[in-house]
């Protein structure tokens, strides 16, 4: 596909695009020759055993990371060309929910939300106060709680002002970073009411990065399936599965149903064989 | 496999890329080239001993030259992020100045809660080095020229470098651990995140704070010294008070106090950026978070050192090429 170059994806053209991209640390390489494509309007969901990659993906996506090999465009440009203030305006299209929300802890939880919206004066502080109100409201926490620091928050406490925080800005793209990694049961679903809820009423693009199966049975347009690229035969795709979330009980891999399934599976060699030693 | 060689296969794949990225650059290869580079590079099937093609020669252990080629590298490296670490400062500084509102809290933190451990450095500092001068002026019949010799080592030196090393434990430290952090807790990736430069938002308020007051912290260490010295002296140890303080105003030049003044300006600028820059580039866990602080301390500590070094030098090539005469002490 050649992207295409302009600031508005027209129809059937991706709003991110990644090619090709190749991603190496200095110890590692976590990414290798990947390219995924993400629709206006659908939820992605990807999926994979920790240390694959996905994280690393998402943060490619907004250019916290800058690809090692490959390019990554955001509505047809490559973020690779765009200017310091050009990317830091092209961010504001981006809401981004961190997996331990990281909000700033010397900052109420007002201070947390309003933060974008001060910090790029797109409004007076009237609106910032009814903006604020609305999102943690949205997000379903009590009023009363904005005063509080950060630490006095619970775990699913602070992923939602997190979200809030991520949606002050009106976003076009939200980006989830293992949104109900070390929440309980009740409160993971919360959250992915609330993606579905975000996806559906803001008609926001959503990428869910997550190993929890439910989120994906819940929230999922489309799902994709990353593998860690050392435990690859030579020659083979780091994507293992790209479809319908309904597809991966009876994909023909069975390193993709058993992710789904979570089973240990062929791993159990390998432990056993490290018993043995 | 060894782990050992595994990293060789990969730092060796770095650079072949590195290499071959350079000669695109240069116009001597093409794409399909570097394709090559990176598809031949052993990188995407490690981890597992048997993925690891049998042709591949094995690795001889780094020579020592090459270790000391490589640790070297990684010096200059290091020199040269924390040189544009502090042009990008620099750049932010000048080009969007933070608020009133956003530098109060770090000045607030850096200078007002640093008062009390500052001056009682200065205190002590004064005492002891009464104390320790005395006997010796004493000796010689010399103990009203204390005054002389007291106040003017702790205004051009002791003063300065005795409160900027107290910065760096106490703020240098504290602001590698904070931002390190950040760093580890994703709260800088959070701030670019929402569109924001994390060196203007977190560095530029500690480096102006820092360089703004650490001037009136030396003056207060020099002026506690000062008070601390003379009350030894004149309360403690008998010295004449009238002449005391005349050979101390003969001795000390407002020229004294601004080199003094002048240096802790360079001191707090070394102490902010290398404490900001060292939990920038904090390493995960609560073990980087620590060698952040602690590396902090260390560099800023020998970059005052170096600074003091340097600037007492030319200071001294300056002074005396404007007044070539001899110095009126003593």
């Amino acid at each position: 596909m050649t992207p295409h170059h302009g600031n508005e994806p027209g129809a059937g053209e991706p709003i991110v695009a990644m090619e090709r991209v190749t991603m190496r640390f200095r110890h590692q390489t976590v990414l290798h020759d990947v390219t995924i494509r993400i629709e206006p309007g659908e939820t992605l969901c990807i999926i994979g055993e920790s240390g694959c990659g996905k994280t690393v993906t998402l943060k490619l996506i907004i250019a916290l990371l800058q690809p090692t090999a490959g390019q990554v465009y955001y509505a047809g440009r490559d973020l690779a060309t765009l200017s310091d203030p050009e990317l830091n305006r092209t961010r504001l299209d981006f809401g981004f929910l961190f997996q331990m929300a990281a909000l700033f802890d010397s900052m109420s939880i007002y201070d947390n939300v309003a933060f974008g919206l001060r910090e790029h004066q797109l409004c007076d502080e009237a609106m910032i106060a009814r903006v604020v109100a609305e999102r943690l409201q949205e997000v379903g926490l009590p009023p009363g709680l904005e005063n509080k620091k950060p630490a006095e928050l619970s775990g699913g406490q602070r992923k939602r002002v997190g979200l809030a925080r991520a949606l002050a800005l009106s976003p076009k793209v939200m980006l989830y970073d293992e949104p109900t990694t070390g929440l309980d049961p009740i409160m993971s679903d919360v959250i992915n009411e609330l993606i579905l809820q975000t996806q559906h009423t803001m008609k926001t693009t959503g990428v869910v990065v997550t190993h929890d199966m439910r989120t994906v049975q819940k929230v999922a347009d489309r799902v994709i399936m990353l593998y860690p690229l050392s435990r690859l035969e030579p020659g083979e795709s780091q994507i293992l599965y790209d479809g319908p979330p309904e597809g991966l009980e009876d994909d023909p891999d069975s390193r993709v149903r058993q992710f789904v399934r979570g089973e240990a599976g062929e791993r159990l060699r390998e432990l056993s064989s490290g018993w043995g030693e | 496999m060894h782990p050992y060689d595994l990293e060789r296969v990969i730092v060796e794949g770095i650079r072949i890329e590195w290499l071959f990225r350079r000669l695109l650059r240069r116009g001597w290869i093409s794409e399909s080239h570097l394709d090559m580079a990176i598809v031949s590079a052993p990188t995407n099937h490690l981890g597992s001993s048997s993925d690891v093609p049998r042709s591949l020669p094995p690795e001889p252990p780094a020579s020592p030259v090459q270790r000391v080629g490589e640790y070297v590298f990684d010096k200059v490296v290091s020199v040269g992020a924390m040189a544009l670490f502090t042009l990008q400062t620099f750049g932010w500084l000048l080009r969007k100045p933070p608020r009133w509102s956003v530098i109060m809290p770090s000045m607030y933190a850096i200078g007002v809660s640093s008062v009390p451990v500052v001056a009682l450095t200065g205190t002590f500092i004064g005492m002891v080095l009464a104390i320790q001068t005395y006997n010796q002026f004493e000796a010689m019949q010399m103990e009203t020229k204390l005054g002389a010799v007291i106040n003017l080592s702790l205004v051009k030196e002791l003063g300065p470098v005795l409160a900027a090393t107290m910065l760096a434990g106490r703020v240098g430290s504290s602001m590698a651990a904070e931002l390190g952090t950040m760093r580890v807790t994703e709260q800088i990736d959070a701030l670019i995140a929402l569109g924001t430069n994390p060196i203007r938002h977190l560095v530029v308020p500690r480096f102006l704070a820092c360089v703004l007051l650490i001037p009136l912290l030396t003056l207060m260490a020099d002026f506690m010294g000062i008070i601390g010295g003379a009350t030894i002296c004149t309360q403690l140890l008998g010295v004449d008070s009238f002449h005391y303080w005349t050979h101390s105003r003969n001795a000390v030049g407002l020229l004294d106090l601004f080199l003094g003044i002048f240096k802790s300006v360079f001191f707090g600028a070394a102490i902010a950026l290398t404490g900001c820059q060292r939990g920038f580039h904090s390493t995960a866990g609560a073990e980087g978070v620590g060698k952040a602080a602690t590396e902090s301390f260390v560099f800023s500590f020998i970059a005052i050192l170096l600074i003091d070094f340097v600037i007492g030098w030319c200071w001294n090539i300056i002074y005396f090429s404007i007044w070539p005469v001899e110095s009126s002490f003593l």
